[in-house]
């Protein structure tokens, strides 16, 4: 599904990935990790397509075909989703105006009619329950005055409307407590499916006891410099990350 | 109503340069340029109107001779030549018609442009249309319906002839002839506008709505609107200006006067949509209007305004909260592009004990524009217990645009609570990548955020404006972004 091919990206002319190779196939779950500053949100942002990221060398496909030229939106309506660390405030729009917005463009794009009203509400409620969000919360404007917590769920929220062939969840599981994180991972695990695939970033072992990766990769200094099961997850949160540092001297 | 936003809007965004800018070819019967006592007489004349009437634009036009234009507010631009200006222009047939067979097809196909066909106007929710093409009213519906009620509904000039005893006891009482240079040039050369008069106790059964529009180049417009709503009577009243492309500038100095008397209520909802000039900043509408309203006991007046267009704007809806227990209330979403001036806001005089006033004001600059608001409010000695809450916030879109806030607050009274808050925001680039992000191209994103940033005031305004507002604001916004 994703292929990334000796990726080198950054900006002002300085790469922070510096050539990545990265497989994700329909089905699996991978987990991206590394220390603070390895450039594992840049990873994100590139495969996402904003704007002042430029990819110098290497390449990005998805489903067989280039995406490295395409606009962020074109992305998106190809099936990528991006859950953000930082989900950013959009007062005046609420959560159901901002999701149904994004639906309708997404099937414009495909040159779909816009989903009907009734459909569309029957959607948003079966999301909202499966991820006990509130309906009152729907109304208020978008991530305005939203605790951390709320603004993750909202991420999967989004996520389970869309319904992306791939999501990048960068940092979910920062900012909630263990209640929350439980109640988001399990959305995430009702998501997963044969079809679809998952690349979960993250600094602490702890959100893959919840969502368990088939692959775990070390992101340093802009390079995976390991790759392995589970378990490597666990040993990274024994042993931390110097271990690798040394394997690699 | 965000439902049209997703397909109408569309279409609108295909279209890049002002949409209205056409220009109708119907005969016309037009003054000369300049402007001097014998003109103020002959407009007085062409509308047949009586000696009083004449005498007291003659009045005022004395008053204007005197003054000066202002030049306080936070605008430049090249003064009009008001000599060279044509004070009254007419669409050559003006016979009042009986039936819509009978008025100019080629009108009537500029208001389908418009979007606002009288057919469907006609079906469409009880909406009654008193349209001022150019200067002289030629269509006005539902009439029959308001005078049942007893509420009366025409031009201004038909006022004028038909209830002269209205009009001449409230005409300039809120907007006197000298209120300022614009307020007395209009006065003493208004051509049309309108009027309107609820009876005692009366609910105004349906939104009354006026078109304006300039046609004529180089035509100089002088509306002037009258509305007066007796004790316990309810009004809602919407204003929509749209107007052609014209290179040369147009001044349109307006004059609105509202009077509330006690128990009464007047919503005055307005879309203005001036042609705003291109994109170099050549033409457009000057536009210098004075709108004012006096509310008398318990009384309540509401502004409501949309303002996408004219190349400056000089405007500020008002309340003299005269009465005890009045209310005033001024929503506003001033948007400007390209190279549009706005110097926008609103008074509020309280005199009256417990009169409240409420300001919500929403700036949006993008391109090479000025957008400010300057508002007044001022708490009288015998005004106990008066409270204001005001809200100014502003939204910038590039880095070449100005946002300026100018709230001036005079308390005379100890009691008096007076509450302001102001903001001022960038639309960031990660929220358009956020968007992005969920499939939502950037133009798109932008007239979300700036919905959603102007959505208090567009929740005030009737359901069919709110949509044509929304519309305006995005079609305001085209080309705002890289």
């Amino acid at each position: 599904m994703l292929k990334i091919k000796d990726l080198y990206a950054g900006f002002d002319g300085k790469d922070i990935l510096q050539g990545i190779d990265l497989e994700v196939k329909a089905g699996e779950v991978h987990a991206i990790m590394g220390p603070n500053g390895s450039g594992k949100s840049t990873l994100a942002a590139v495969i996402a397509g904003k704007d002042e990221y430029e990819v110098t060398r290497g390449y990005i496909t998805f489903e067989n075909e280039d995406i490295s030229e395409l606009d962020p939106e074109e992305r998106a309506h190809k099936g990528i989703f991006l859950s953000f660390q930082y989900p950013v405030e959009i007062p005046g729009v609420s959560v159901t105006n901002f999701i149904k917005t994004a639906i309708n463009e997404t099937r414009k794009a495909k040159k779909q009619a816009d989903m009907p009203a009734a459909e569309m509400l029957k959607m948003i409620k079966e999301k909202a329950d499966m991820l006990e969000i509130d309906r009152k919360f729907l109304s208020r404007s978008l991530n305005e005055g939203f605790s951390g917590g709320e603004k993750k769920r909202n991420e999967i929220f989004q996520m389970a409307m869309l319904e992306p062939k791939l999501a990048i969840l960068d940092e979910t599981d920062s900012g909630l407590d263990i209640d929350a994180l439980k109640v988001v991972a399990n959305g995430v695990n009702k998501l997963k499916s044969e079809d679809n695939a998952i690349v979960v970033i993250t600094h602490y072992q702890r959100l893959l006891d919840y969502i368990v990766p088939d692959f775990v990769h070390v992101l340093m200094n802009g390079k995976i410099v390991k790759s392995g099961t589970k378990e490597l997850a666990y040993e990274l949160e024994e042993k931390g990350y110097d271990w690798i540092k040394e394997e690699l001297v | 109503m965000t439902k049209y936003t997703e397909d109408d809007l569309k279409k609108e965004l295909e279209t890049k340069e002002y949409e209205y800018g056409f220009y109708t070819d119907i005969e016309s019967d037009t003054f000369p340029v300049g402007l001097n006592e014998d003109v103020v007489r002959a407009i007085s004349l062409k509308k047949e109107e009586p000696e009083w009437m004449t005498e007291w634009r003659l009045e005022a036009f004395r008053y204007w001779l005197q003054m000066e234009e202002p030049n306080w507010a936070n605008v430049h631009y090249e003064k009009p030549n008001f000599q060279n200006i044509s004070y009254y222009s007419a669409p050559n047939k003006k016979a009042k018609y009986d039936s819509i067979d009978e008025v100019d097809p080629e009108l009537l196909d500029t208001f389908k442009r418009l979007g606002i066909s009288l057919d469907e106007q006609k079906k469409l929710a009880g909406v009654a249309v008193d349209i001022v093409m150019d200067s002289v009213s030629v269509a006005t519906t539902f009439q029959k319906t308001l005078a049942e009620r007893g509420i009366i509904f025409c031009s201004i000039s038909e006022a004028i002839r038909k209830h002269p005893e209205l009009v001449r006891k409230y005409l300039g009482t809120v907007v006197p002839q000298r209120d300022n240079f614009y307020a007395a040039l209009n006065s003493a050369v208004f051509s049309d506008g309108s009027f309107c008069y609820i009876p005692k106790g009366v609910r105004c059964p349906m939104e009354l709505s006026t078109y304006f529009r300039i046609n004529q180049g180089g035509t100089g417009q002088f509306e002037r609107t009258l509305l007066i709503a007796d004790e316990g009577s309810y009004v809602s009243y919407l204003e929509g200006c749209t107007a052609p492309s014209r290179d040369e500038n147009q001044l349109h100095a307006a004059v609105v006067e509202l009077i509330a008397m006690d128990d009464a209520e007047i919503k005055y909802s307005t879309v203005q949509n001036w042609y705003p000039g291109d994109k170099n900043g050549k033409g457009g509408v000057f536009n210098f209007v004075t709108k004012r309203g006096l509310c008398e006991n318990r009384a309540k007046i509401s502004w409501t305004q949309v303002e996408t267009g004219s190349a400056v704007t000089w405007k500020y809806p008002s309340c003299v909260l005269k009465g005890d227990n009045s209310i005033g209330e001024f929503y506003s979403i001033a948007v400007t592009n390209h190279f549009q001036q706005a110097d926008t806001g609103t008074k509020m005089i309280h005199i009256g004990k417990n009169t409240r006033s409420t300001i919500i004001s929403k700036g949006i600059s993008a391109g090479k524009s000025q957008n400010s608001y300057r508002g007044l409010v001022k708490i009288l000695p015998n005004a106990d217990n008066a409270r204001n809450f005001s809200q100014c916030d502003s939204l910038l879109m590039g880095n070449s645009c100005g946002a300026h806030t100018f709230p001036y607050i005079e308390a005379k009274n100890k009691t008096a609570q007076i509450e302001h808050e102001a903001t001022t925001s960038k639309i960031g680039e990660d929220q358009i990548f956020y968007c992005n992000q969920r499939g939502i191209e950037t133009e798109k994103a932008i007239a979300l955020i700036v919905n959603g940033f102007g959505k208090e005031v567009l929740n005030k305004l009737p359901m069919e404006f709110a949509v044509e507002a929304q519309k305006l604001l995005e079609i305001s916004l085209e080309g705002s972004v890289g």
